[in-house]
């Protein structure tokens, strides 16, 4: 039963999220973005592969995230202002499942538009190579680091949205964003200082979400192999990274009440 | 066993940012709702209704106190199957159909999938809302959105109804509509409790009341008991002699030759005797009908008078 009022509540996430505007809106920039990359290709003769990956898989990272974020911070917060959530959690729905549908159902979201920009990304592969190479499966592996991402920084969006505002929701998710891209340089830093400082920017690195080891499109660009070791390091990551986040999101809501 | 069994409920927000108070919206409730019932909930706009509402059906923790639904704790997550709750002015996810929308209901309230689209066309025929199943509901007036909120709130048949100030915003139409299917529901069996502050909708409907005010229980009980504390006074009617009853100091309505008071029980004999005195003939003497209205209005403080309608 758990299950199905999940998977329901997931549904109509889904369903909230292809019938919005912005998301359409949205996805039309970053196909047109796309479109536009063998053009880029064409200034760097010689560079078209490595100009057309970099920017491609650019595009869909940058526009997923932004998508994550922007309906991610209203997930929970726009049930409550429109009193929507009174009707759920009046019902036998437990707030675990709601957090958990809501994740599930923005998730299912952003799978089908990273599938609908990677079919995009691929026609414009195919446009300027006339054709796949074996080494292509590597860019599958990098579209599946960037889903990864996207499921890390939706889960931490939800855990900000269930005790903030949404716009301060979108500046912690961001901020997040931004700085778990940078959480290997964060940790080399950290090397250079000592003391306390060392141990704040450290237990920063730590806290933050790890997307430098997600973010391979340079790799990839440069036909770069992905190893197994990767894959499953990654995997195993992005799925603790986002149940701790869910479940401290879980714990707060919990605990709310709904004025 | 009661259909809700309320137990020294209470609840305490904090306000203030620097310096926090705490603020009671609940004090110590003790209420019991019958099953078959329809209960009304009365009070001014600010006197604890939605609070207790919030509480029951588990949006809001209590600060202290109990409450229990068909004989389960209010926090058992099997109550809520039982239940169907309306919040005040229901806002829906605009998005949806009419129809998607009570299906979405349906399928989180345990309904089978193939009785989920049958059971929504009978709910929206049932609310008058059975030509606009397939109309977003973006495009619902406010007294559409009522009527989609009360088909949601009993889709799964629940045994228990709770609808927070059903009749809100609706024209007379709209309420004479929400009235008689609150009586329907009853009919079948259902327990009704709801919240007001229309007093006209809480005489007509309920077999018993509580009044609320300032988070506290002002009184509870029959419509009829609660009004004979608000009568104790006559009507009285004569003709000629309009100044007999001057010494009664009361205030006499004056129409051509006939005059009409009100007085007091225990006044009723010296006021016929004054008037026989005084040569005037009395044509009527009628026991006052006590309303909800004076009941309420002598619970509530005068601030919270002002803000009462009383339709």
């Amino acid at each position: 039963m758990t299950t199905s009022r999940v998977g329901h509540i997931a549904y109509n996430t889904f369903r909230e999220a292809v019938r919005d505007r912005v998301l359409y809106n949205l996805v039309f920039f970053a196909l047109l973005l796309l479109a536009s990359t063998p053009l880029f290709g064409k200034i760097s003769i010689g560079l078209e592969r490595i100009v057309l990956v970099n920017l491609g898989l650019t595009a869909v990272t940058i526009f997923g995230m932004l998508i994550s974020i922007f309906i991610g911070i209203g997930l929970v917060s726009k049930e409550i202002d429109k009193k929507t959530l009174y009707t759920v959690l009046s019902r036998p729905v437990r707030r675990w499942e709601f957090i958990l549908g809501k994740y599930f159902g923005l998730g299912l979201t952003l799978l089908v538009n990273t599938l609908f920009m990677a079919v995009g990304f691929f026609a414009a592969l195919l446009y300027i190579e006339h054709g796949f190479q074996r080494s292509d499966v590597q860019l599958l592996c990098a579209l599946y680091f960037i889903m990864l991402q996207f499921m890390v920084i939706v889960a931490i969006t939800l855990l900000f949205s269930s005790f903030s505002s949404p716009m301060l929701s979108a500046l912690f998710a961001f901020g997040y964003f931004v700085i778990g891209n940078f959480a290997e340089e964060l940790r080399g830093a950290a090397n250079l200082l000592d003391g306390v400082s060392r141990a704040i920017v450290l237990g920063i690195s730590y806290l933050v979400p790890n997307f430098t080891a997600m973010n391979v499109i340079s790799q990839v660009a440069h036909s770069e192999g992905i190893t197994g070791a990767l894959l499953l390091q990654n995997s195993l990551y992005a799925i603790l990274y986002s149940a701790a986040a869910l479940s401290a999101a879980v714990l707060i809501f919990e605990n709310r009440n709904l004025k | 066993m009661s259909a809700i069994e309320i137990s020294n409920l209470a609840k305490t927000y904090q306000v203030g940012f620097f310096r926090k108070a705490e603020k009671a919206a609940l004090k110590n409730l003790t209420l019991e709702v019958r099953q078959g019932e329809i209960f009304g909930y009365l009070g001014p706009n600010g006197a604890g209704k939605t609070t207790t509402l919030k509480l029951l059906m588990g949006l809001m923790f209590p600060t202290s106190g109990s409450a229990t639904i068909l004989g389960r704790a209010i926090s058992d997550p099997q109550v809520k199957q039982s239940i169907g709750f309306l919040p005040e002015q229901p806002y829906f996810y605009d998005y949806l159909t009419a129809r998607e929308l009570l299906e979405y209901y349906a399928s989180l309230s345990a309904v089978p999938a193939k009785e989920r689209s049958s059971r929504a066309q009978k709910m929206l025929d049932r609310v008058g809302l059975g030509g606009a199943a397939n109309t977003q509901l973006r495009k619902f007036s406010k007294g559409m959105l009522q009527r989609a909120g009360i088909a949601q709130a009993i889709i799964h048949d629940p045994e228990i109804v709770f609808l927070d100030e059903p009749m809100s915003g609706l024209d007379p139409i709209g309420r004479r509509e929400v009235r008689d299917l609150i009586q329907e529901l009853n009919d079948e069996g259902k327990t009704v409790f709801f919240s007001t502050h229309i007093l006209s909708d809480a005489e007509t409907l309920c077999d018993r009341v509580a009044v609320l005010n300032r988070g506290e229980l002002q009184g509870v009980g029959v419509v009829a008991d609660l009004l004979a504390e608000t009568v104790g006074k006559r009507e009285i009617i004569w003709e000629g002699a309009s100044t007999a009853l001057d010494a009664l100091g009361t205030k006499v309505k004056i129409v051509g030759d006939i005059a009409r008071t009100v007085i007091d029980d225990r006044q009723a004999d010296a006021a016929i005797d004054a008037i026989r005195h005084a040569g005037g003939r009395l044509k009527s003497l009628m026991p006052v009908q006590g309303a909800l209205e004076d009941y309420f209005l002598k619970h509530t403080e005068p601030g919270a008078i002002a803000e009462v309608k009383s339709e």
